[in-house]
C-alpha cells in the first residue's frame, strides 16, 4: 500500500537525509519514531506528496506519485492521502462542518452532511459542527482534524505529532480514536512522532536515525 | 462549498476590512455615476427645450441670463422691451421668421411662473391639450401638467398670483386667474408654465399701480380685442424667434439688433454651449477627484488581500494538501478582488440612483425640470466593466501569490 525505496532528500544539496524503506501493508498502523532534527517531517511531506524526492520511490496504492504531476497529484492527494499535523489549522472563516464540507469538494468528492455529522459524532464533537474551529479546545481541535483527514476515505493516513500537544488523557483518547478510525475506513495508518507514550499503542515500529551534526 | 462561497465567507470573516472597501469602492463609482446622471439629464433637458428657438430677443443685458429666463424659466429677466421696437419681429409675413411667441413675466402662483404669451408657444413645443381648452380671454389659462398635478388644479378653479418669481402671500396680486384647459406631459418647460394671453399680464400690473388709488373693476382697463402688435405703448419680456433657414441674413439680424437697438438678441445653441463649457471645468474635477478614489479603493483592495495572504498562508498550505491545485487557490484570492469591486460598484449605483431620485424633488424647483432617478445609462455598464478590471488587478499579484505557496515549507512552519 505503501513504500518508498531509497529516499533520499537534501534542502541544502550537502547534507543528504536518507530513509530507511518502507512497506506498510492495506490496513496495517505504523509508528515512526524519531528524534527532532531527524528528519521526521521532511519524510512525512515527502510520503503525501507535499515535497518531491531529489532520490527514490514513493507509491502510493501502486501509484509512483512522481509520476503524478501538478493537479493531479493535489487531487491524487485529496483523494487518497488524509494528513493530520501536529497543530490543527482549519479554513478560518469556516465553520467545523464547511471545513469538512471543504475538504470533501476539493477532493472532488460529493458533499454528504450526513457523513460529516456521523464522522463528527463518533469522534465526539458533533455537537460542535456550527462552531468556529479556533472556539474549539486543543483535544477537539486534534479530532476535528482528524475527521477531516479521514472524510474522503482515504488509503492512507498520515499524522505527524497528533499527540505532542496534547496532554496524557487527551493523548490516549486521540490515538484510540486514530486507530479505531483508520481500522473503520481500513486505512493504512502511519504516525510520525517523538512522544515514546504512543510505543506502546503500536506492534510496527520505524526508527529514524539521527543525522548527529546535521540537524534540520 | 463552492469557490464561490468560500471567497464570500473569506471577505465576511473581516467585517471591518470588508467595509472599508465596500465604501470606498461604492464612493467613487457612485460619484462618477451621479456626475454622468446629472450631466446627461441636464444635457438632455436643455436639448429638448431649444425646441427649434434659434434667436431670444429681449432687454439688454446677460445673454445666458436672457436665455435662461425666456427658455427654461431658471433666471430673472434682463428688464422689458416695448412692443413698439419689437413690432418689426413681430409682424407676421416677415421674410426670414417664421415663428415669433412673445413672453410676458414678472407673476407667479405656488412658484410656478405665469407666462403671458400666444398660442405660437405650444407648436414651438409641440404641446396639445389634454383636458379643456387653450386660453382665449384675458384672465383666462391653460396650466402645464407638472402645475396641475403639483398644485391639484382642475378646470375652472381660480387663483391669485402673487408678484416676483417666489411664492409670497404679502405679494399677491388681486384678480382672479381662472384654469381653462390643461396641457399633456411633454418633458419640455411648458409643463412647468401657467399660460394666459400677454393682455393679462398688462391688467394684472396696471391694477397693482391703480389699486390704492382707485378700485374699479379691473376688466375696464384692459381690453384684448386688438392683435398684440397695435398696443405700441405697451412692454414684453422677451420674444423667441424660430427661422425659416438659418443664413448669413439671420445671422446679421442677430448683430443688427445688438448694434442698432436698445433691446439684444442672444442665440441659444451658442450661449448653452458656453455654459455646459464652463459647468464642463467643475465636472471635470470632480471626474478626476471620483477617479483618483476608485484608484485608492483598489490600492485597499490590493493590500488588504495582500496582508490578508500573510495570516492566511498555513490555510491556503493546507488546501493544497485537502487537494486544491495552484490554480484554485489563484482564482479564489482574484473572485475575493472581483466580488469586493463588483459588490462596491453596485452599492454606488445604487447610492447614485438613489440620490438622484432623492435630488431630483430638490432640483425640480431650482431647475424646473423633473429629474428621474431610475434611468440607466450605458455609459454605467462601462462603470461595472471598469470595477471588474479594477478587482481583477488588485488581486492579481495577490493571487499569483497565493498559487505559489509552497506547501512543505509553509506546514513545516506552522
Amino acid at each position: 500500500m505503501l513504500q518508498t525505496k531509497a529516499l533520499q532528500y537534501s534542502y541544502d544539496g550537502r547534507n543528504q537525509l536518507h530513509f530507511p524503506d518502507i512497506d506498510c501493508k492495506k490496513g496495517e498502523h505504523w509508528l515512526l519514531l524519531g528524534q527532532s532534527g531527524s528528519g521526521k517531517t521532511t519524510l512525512l511531506h515527502l510520503l503525501g506528496g507535499l515535497l518531491s524526492p531529489q532520490e527514490g520511490v514513493v507509491n502510493i496504492d501502486g501509484t509512483n506519485i512522481a509520476s503524478l504531476k501538478g493537479s493531479a497529484l493535489d487531487r491524487f492527494r485529496g483523494q487518497r492521502v488524509g494528513i493530520i499535523f501536529q497543530k490543527a489549522h482549519f479554513v478560518k472563516s469556516l465553520t467545523v462542518e464547511e471545513n469538512m464540507l471543504l475538504a470533501q469538494q476539493l477532493a472532488g468528492a460529493p458533499p454528504s452532511k450526513p457523513r460529516i455529522r456521523a464522522l463528527l459524532e463518533r469522534l465526539n464533537v458533533g455537537h460542535k459542527y456550527r462552531s468556529k474551529p479556533d472556539r474549539l479546545s486543543a483535544g477537539e481541535q486534534q479530532r476535528v482534524a482528524i475527521a477531516r483527514a479521514l472524510v474522503n476515505q482515504p488509503a492512507i493516513i498520515l499524522a505527524d505529532e497528533p499527540t505532542s500537544a496534547l496532554d496524557d488523557v487527551n493523548c490516549n483518547e486521540v490515538i484510540h480514536l486514530l486507530e479505531e478510525q483508520a481500522t473503520a475506513v481500513a486505512a493504512t495508518l502511519l504516525v510520525v512522532t517523538h512522544d515514546s507514550r504512543l510505543k506502546a499503542a503500536f506492534h510496527n515500529q520505524i526508527h529514524l536515525q539521527s543525522l548527529q551534526g546535521n540537524p534540520l | 462549498m463552492s469557490l464561490f462561497q468560500l471567497s464570500w465567507k473569506n471577505l465576511t470573516n473581516k467585517p471591518l476590512s470588508l467595509a472599508l472597501n465596500l465604501i470606498l469602492f461604492a464612493l467613487g463609482t457612485g460619484l462618477i455615476s451621479l456626475l454622468l446622471l446629472l450631466s446627461s439629464q441636464l444635457q438632455e433637458k436643455f436639448d429638448k427645450n431649444l425646441a427649434g428657438i434659434d434667436l431670444v430677443i429681449g432687454a439688454k443685458g446677460s445673454p445666458l441670463q436672457l436665455i435662461l429666463c425666456s427658455m427654461y424659466h431658471v433666471d430673472t429677466p434682463t428688464g422689458n422691451i416695448s412692443i413698439k421696437e419689437a413690432k418689426p419681429f413681430m409682424r407676421p409675413g416677415h421674410p426670414l421668421i417664421k415663428a415669433a411667441v412673445p413672453l410676458s413675466m414678472g407673476d407667479n402662483y405656488k412658484n410656478y411662473r405665469i407666462v403671458g404669451t400666444t398660442h405660437d408657444i405650444l407648436a414651438l413645443y409641440n404641446a396639445e391639450i389634454q383636458e379643456g381648452k387653450k386660453w382665449e380671454k384675458i384672465w383666462e389659462t391653460t396650466i402645464g401638467a407638472a402645475v396641475a398635478n403639483d398644485l391639484g388644479l382642475k378646470i375652472g378653479d381660480r387663483f391669485q398670483s402673487s408678484h416676483g418669481f417666489a411664492s409670497d402671500v404679502d405679494m399677491a396680486h388681486e384678480g382672479d386667474f381662472t384654469v381653462v384647459g390643461i396641457l399633456k406631459p411633454s418633458g419640455a418647460v411648458v409643463d412647468q408654465l401657467i399660460l394666459t394671453n400677454t393682455q393679462t399680464i398688462w391688467a394684472v400690473h396696471e391694477h397693482a399701480a391703480e389699486a390704492s388709488a382707485d378700485s374699479t373693476a379691473h376688466e375696464a382697463h384692459t381690453d384684448d380685442s386688438k392683435p398684440l402688435i397695435e398696443y405700441e405703448d405697451k412692454d414684453i419680456t422677451s420674444l423667441l424667434i424660430q427661422f425659416k433657414s438659418r443664413n448669413y441674413m439671420t445671422l446679421n439680424m442677430g448683430r443688427s439688433i445688438n448694434e442698432n437697438t436698445d433691446m439684444q438678441a442672444a442665440m441659444p445653441a451658442f450661449e448653452i454651449n458656453r455654459l455646459y463649457a464652463n459647468m464642463g471645468v467643475g465636472v471635470d474635477a470632480l471626474q478626476a477627484l471620483a477617479f483618483a478614489i476608485i484608484l485608492v479603493s483598489g490600492l485597499s483592495i490590493f493590500i488588504s488581500l495582500f496582508s490578508s495572504l500573510k495570516e492566511r498562508r498555513y490555510e491556503l498550505a493546507l488546501m493544497r494538501v485537502m487537494g486544491a491545485s495552484r490554480s484554485r487557490l489563484f482564482f479564489l484570492i482574484i473572485l475575493e478582488g472581483l466580488l469586493l469591486a463588483v459588490l462596491g460598484c453596485i452599492i454606488g449605483l445604487l447610492l447614485s440612483h438613489g440620490g438622484m431620485a432623492i435630488l431630483s424633488g430638490l432640483m425640480k424647483d431650482a431647475y424646473r425640470y423633473a429629474f428621474s432617478g431610475w434611468v440607466f445609462l450605458k455609459e454605467e455598464w462601462i462603470l461595472l466593466a471598469g470595477a471588474l478590471a479594477i478587482g481583477v488587478l488588485a488581486a492579481v499579484i495577490p493571487a499569483i501569490m497565493a498559487g505559489k505557496t509552497d506547501i512543505s515549507e509553509t506546514l513545516a512552519e506552522g
